[in-house]
């Protein structure tokens, strides 16, 4: 029985997790919100532009775009985020004095973001069938307008589940950013537990944190798994006969 | 007499190659002002590619395209294309939006009409078309042969000078093909100038001026239709006719 109690003491120790707990809603659940929010949006930006250039008509715009994401979806987050952080925070402490690391890390972020965003939106733009472009500029727009207007929102719509578990995996990757050094109120969720279980000796903490990362994504999992099938099925109501065909104006007798 | 501000349209030796696919090869098409020019011929022999060249979706390799008796291949092309509807075999209405919208997105955003005018434009060649009590609707909730009207009405609502079809009623349900053929020859007796690319021979023969049989990528014949149905002359549109009739 010795053993089991120790084990649930060590995972489970309540009160160890309601000592973190006030940190983990007072910083760590901002902090980690700032980052991936901040970093999914610039990383949606920086994503379209790659999607844009990567179905572009130039060539070199689609070689720039597929050297990009290659690069940045072929390695590893912790080493980005430490080449970032560690490599351009001193040039940045020397320019404009600031050692917050959350400039940095969000750039770091935001770039290894953009490169599978810009996968996902690449992917729905080139599900929309040609005719649509083709609709649209034989009404007699721009090829930049009819992916504007046409296009890219029908490309989207199709790809927001995967856009939202590519904003969970942020949440998660936003954790990396402990690396960078942080004082007591840039911590974010797994640093505040981290540091908790370091100091206790105990794993409770941590434990606290992973159900703070849960609350966080699995409503974001159930959204991904309705819009999926709001998109799915949701469309098509009830097709009408064509009732109106034969009496349509004067041409009802060709 | 016509109710439309159409224009007459001539190809001259259009020629285009995909690679080494020899697609058109010199093909001359004029359509009078207010008349309808039909083509026909087996899958495959370039009539479609022949619409997308003449209002230079594509661009052809060579040859002159006429508008009103001008030469449009140094116009901007955008600029060319508001001028000449087009209709699809697939429809093609934009799916995220509205009914209405689809008709009104050119005139918002190519006229620049404020969006309450445009909407009343739209609505008015909704109802031309007999669908002003779909226009909230999305596309996806409509029949096909609704959903082509549709199309036809956001052609139509850019005042075209000319008009193409490009088998607009091949992938509708026998029962809808009547009610768009309908519309399609309402719109050419008030004197629209149509290019008609169909498999309709019954459309060709009855409603078109002129009839244009291409195979291979060249003008086999062409003539008037009682011409074309009735005493065809090269071997090749007989066993065309032979056929498909």
């Amino acid at each position: 029985m010795d053993a089991l109690d120790q084990l649930v003491k060590t995972f489970f120790d309540w009160e160890a997790m309601a000592a973190v707990l006030p940190n983990m809603i007072r910083f760590g659940l901002p902090n980690t919100l700032i980052l991936a929010v901040s970093s999914g949006v610039l990383g949606c930006i920086l994503g379209m532009v790659l999607a844009v250039m990567g179905t572009s008509r130039i060539t070199a715009l689609r070689w720039l775009s597929r050297i990009y994401t290659d690069v940045f979806r072929g390695v590893p987050a912790i080493v980005v985020i430490l080449l970032i952080g560690l490599g351009l925070g001193p040039v940045v402490r020397v320019t404009t004095g600031s050692t917050n690391p959350f400039p940095l890390a969000i750039f770091a972020l935001t770039l290894m973001a953009a490169a599978y965003i810009g996968e996902i939106f690449r992917s729905g733009i080139q599900s929309v069938e040609k005719g649509q472009l083709e609709a649209s500029r034989a009404l007699g727009f721009s090829y930049g307008s009819s992916m504007r207007l046409v296009v890219i929102p029908q490309g989207i719509r199709r790809v927001l589940p995967a856009l939202v578990n590519q904003f969970i995996t942020l949440i998660k990757d936003s954790s990396l950013i402990y690396l960078l050094g942080l004082i007591t109120s840039q911590r974010e969720i797994f640093r505040i537990g981290n540091d908790a279980a370091a100091l206790t000796g105990n794993l409770s903490p941590l434990v606290a944190a992973a159900f703070m990362y849960l609350i966080l994504t699995v409503p974001l999992t159930h959204l991904v798994n309705y819009i999926d099938k709001r998109l799915r099925t949701g469309r098509p109501e009830k097709q009408q006969p064509d009732d109106a065909a034969a009496l349509i104006g004067k041409g009802a007798q060709p | 007499m016509s109710e439309f501000a159409s224009g007459s349209l001539t190809g001259k030796n259009l020629h285009l190659s995909f690679g080494s696919n020899h697609v058109l090869r010199g093909i001359d098409l004029h359509v009078e002002k207010g008349t309808t020019a039909s083509v026909i011929g087996p899958s495959g022999s370039g009539k479609s590619t022949l619409l997308r060249v003449m209002n230079r979706l594509i661009e052809p390799d060579q040859g002159d395209i006429l508008l009103d008796g001008r030469s449009v291949l140094k116009d901007n092309p955008d600029e060319l294309r508001q001028r000449i509807g087009m209709v699809f075999q697939q429809f093609n209405l934009f799916p995220h939006k509205t009914v209405v919208d689809n008709v009104s997105l050119a005139l918002r955003k190519l006229r620049k009409l404020p969006a309450e005018q445009a909407r009343a434009e739209a609505l008015e060649q909704l109802d031309l078309v007999g669908l002003k009590h779909k226009a909230d609707a999305r596309p996806a909730n409509l029949s096909g042969g609704q959903q082509q009207r549709v199309a036809i009405a956001r052609a139509l609502a850019m005042k075209p000078e000319v008009m193409f079809f490009d088998e607009a009623t091949s992938a509708l349900d026998p029962e809808l093909v009547k009610g768009v053929l309908a519309l399609m020859a309402d719109l050419a007796k008030g004197g629209m100038t149509m290019v008609v690319v169909t498999h309709e021979m019954g459309f060709s023969r009855n409603v078109s001026d002129t009839v244009t049989f291409m195979d291979g990528g060249v003008v086999v014949e062409s003539g008037p239709p009682e011409q074309i149905f009735t005493n065809p002359r090269t071997e090749r549109l007989q066993g065309f006719l032979s056929d498909v009739l």
